[in-house]
């Protein structure tokens, strides 16, 4: 479909699978990770989006141009752990065509 | 030994309606909850956020919902263990099972009811080499009876909701509070930033940003930290208490040896009948089941407490019927002693 784009997302076994994703769907990249189970049910998303658990910690690896994060999400990033220097909260990055080619890893479970 | 009718293993939404479910048709509830408070998720992670999913209400503060749960459930007398996580369960040979805690309290029932949701809360530990050590032992990573800390000198550690709040509760009661946190920005409730301040400004909070705690000292127990700022040289600071909250996440735990089938770290039940799981006796109800079609949502949960305490009335009284009764014509009697009726149409003539 045309409004899918195509996103890279290594999950914590080190496995990496490269899916589409619907930008049509007002989805955030936590959400694409659910629905393609990519990580057991309860180990992310825990907070359902709202940046307030970490569950959804990811280093993105492409150099794409990310939103800047809010403070909610920076607040948050100061408090998780494994954090570096490219962590963002997968479930404030918006899947929206800018978004294509987009590669991330996921963060351990904390 | 604690008995009961049923056993809620988790007290959030879906437990709490249980009790009163249960109570409709006489049968008794204790809970055991991780978390030293009721409301589950409603109450750890969103208390102070509107749902706008609960029918007949437009818009309800999580934290509301819990209040509203346990006012309407309170004259059926719930049992409550708080702040310990259901470790263990042993079936006896009279059917009934023996839950067992953590901190080992024990617990017996004939039907046992698991609404753990997401699993038991679990704070997140700092990573500090000795913390363990010192657990219990001037550590606690939540707070059950504030009192413990009257006069004594408290450290915490975090910056949101639950650090700020605690270091304003305690400063009224500890002889010394110190608020760490790795930024100078927090995240709250405006007041509650503005109050920090303002104490901040009195004295009575002694904030230390931004910084964190890189070691703890002490000999049986807890006597000081080392706390370093950023770019900055270690400070030592005696204290009796160190209490980091970083948020608690839950985890599924013990629950899952408990000899029950697991399906994405839930358990799955018989949704065509009365959400029992493959162990006759224990039911799973709440975010904690799955089933083909299964939603994660409060109205779910609720219905699903209530058809499995149909089921519970059926095992704690086998061979009685039961035939289904309308709150509105039948009225609520409570536990203790409390009657809840429609008030009586007049009959009476117009001249
Ligand atoms: C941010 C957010 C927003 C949400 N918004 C909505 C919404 O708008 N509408 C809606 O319907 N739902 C919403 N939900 C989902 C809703 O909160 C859950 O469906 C609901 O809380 C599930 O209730 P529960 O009682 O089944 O489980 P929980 O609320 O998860 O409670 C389970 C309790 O069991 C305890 N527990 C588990 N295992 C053990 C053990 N072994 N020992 C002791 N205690 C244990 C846990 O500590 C926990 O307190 C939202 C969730 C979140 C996080
Ligand atoms: S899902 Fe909780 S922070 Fe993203």
């Amino acid at each position: 479909m045309s409004s899918d784009i195509n996103i890279k997302i290594t999950d914590r076994l080190g496995v990496t699978h490269t899916i589409e994703a619907p930008t049509d769907m007002a989805l955030n990249l936590m959400e694409v990770v659910r629905m393609y189970e990519l990580a057991p049910e309860g180990t992310i998303g825990v907070c359902g989006g709202m940046a307030m658990c970490a569950s959804c910690q990811c280093y993105v690896q492409s150099t794409h141009e990310l939103p800047e994060k809010s403070d909610d999400e920076e607040a948050m990033l100061s408090e998780a752990f494994h954090v570096k220097s490219n962590s963002r909260l997968g479930c404030q990055i918006q899947m929206i065509p800018e978004m294509e080619g987009l590669e991330v890893e996921l963060a351990p479970e904390a | 030994m604690i008995k009961t009718d049923i056993l809620i293993i988790g007290a959030g939404p879906t437990g709490l309606f249980t009790v009163f479910e249960a109570g409709l048709l006489k049968l008794k509830c204790h809970l055991i909850d991780a978390l030293p408070k009721p409301g589950g998720q409603c109450s750890e992670i969103y208390p102070k956020k509107p749902i706008y999913d609960i029918p007949a209400y437009p818009e309800i503060l999580a934290g509301d919902l819990t209040k509203k749960l346990l006012e309407q459930s309170k004259q059926f007398e719930p049992g409550f263990t708080l702040g310990e996580r259901a470790e263990t369960i042993e079936k006896q040979g009279n059917g009934s099972f023996i839950v067992t805690t953590n901190k080992g309290t024990k617990h017996q029932a004939p039907v046992v009811a698991i609404a753990g949701g997401l699993g038991s809360f679990e704070p997140r530990k700092p990573v500090l080499k000795n913390i363990s050590n010192f657990e219990d032992k001037g550590v606690a990573y939540m707070i059950k009876d504030p009192e413990v800390y009257r006069n004594k000198r408290v450290v915490i550690a975090g910056g949101g909701d639950s650090a700020l709040d605690w270091s304003i509760f305690l400063s009224d009661v500890a002889s010394e509070v110190t608020l760490i946190h790795r930024r100078n920005e927090f995240r709250g409730a405006l007041d509650s930033v503005e109050k920090v301040q303002d104490l901040k400004n009195k004295g009575k909070i002694n904030l230390i940003t931004p910084a964190e705690v890189t070691a703890l000292f002490g000999h049986n127990k807890l006597e000081s930290i080392e706390v370093t700022k950023t770019g900055g040289i270690p400070q030592r600071i005696d204290t009796d208490a160190f209490i980091p909250l970083f948020g608690l996440s839950p985890k599924l735990g013990p629950i899952a040896n408990w000899g029950l089938e697991i399906e994405k770290n839930a358990i799955k039940v018989n949704n065509a009948l009365d959400y029992q799981t493959n162990i006759p006796g224990i039911f799973a109800i709440g975010d904690v089941n799955t089933y083909p079609g299964k939603l994660k949502l409060i109205l779910c949960g609720f219905h699903e407490a209530t058809l499995m305490c149909q089921a519970a009335y059926k095992i704690i009284n086998p061979g009685k019927r039961l035939v289904l009764k309308y709150t509105t014509v039948s009225g609520v009697d409570g536990f203790d002693g409390s009657r809840k009726e429609a008030p009586k149409s007049v009959v009476k003539s117009i001249d």
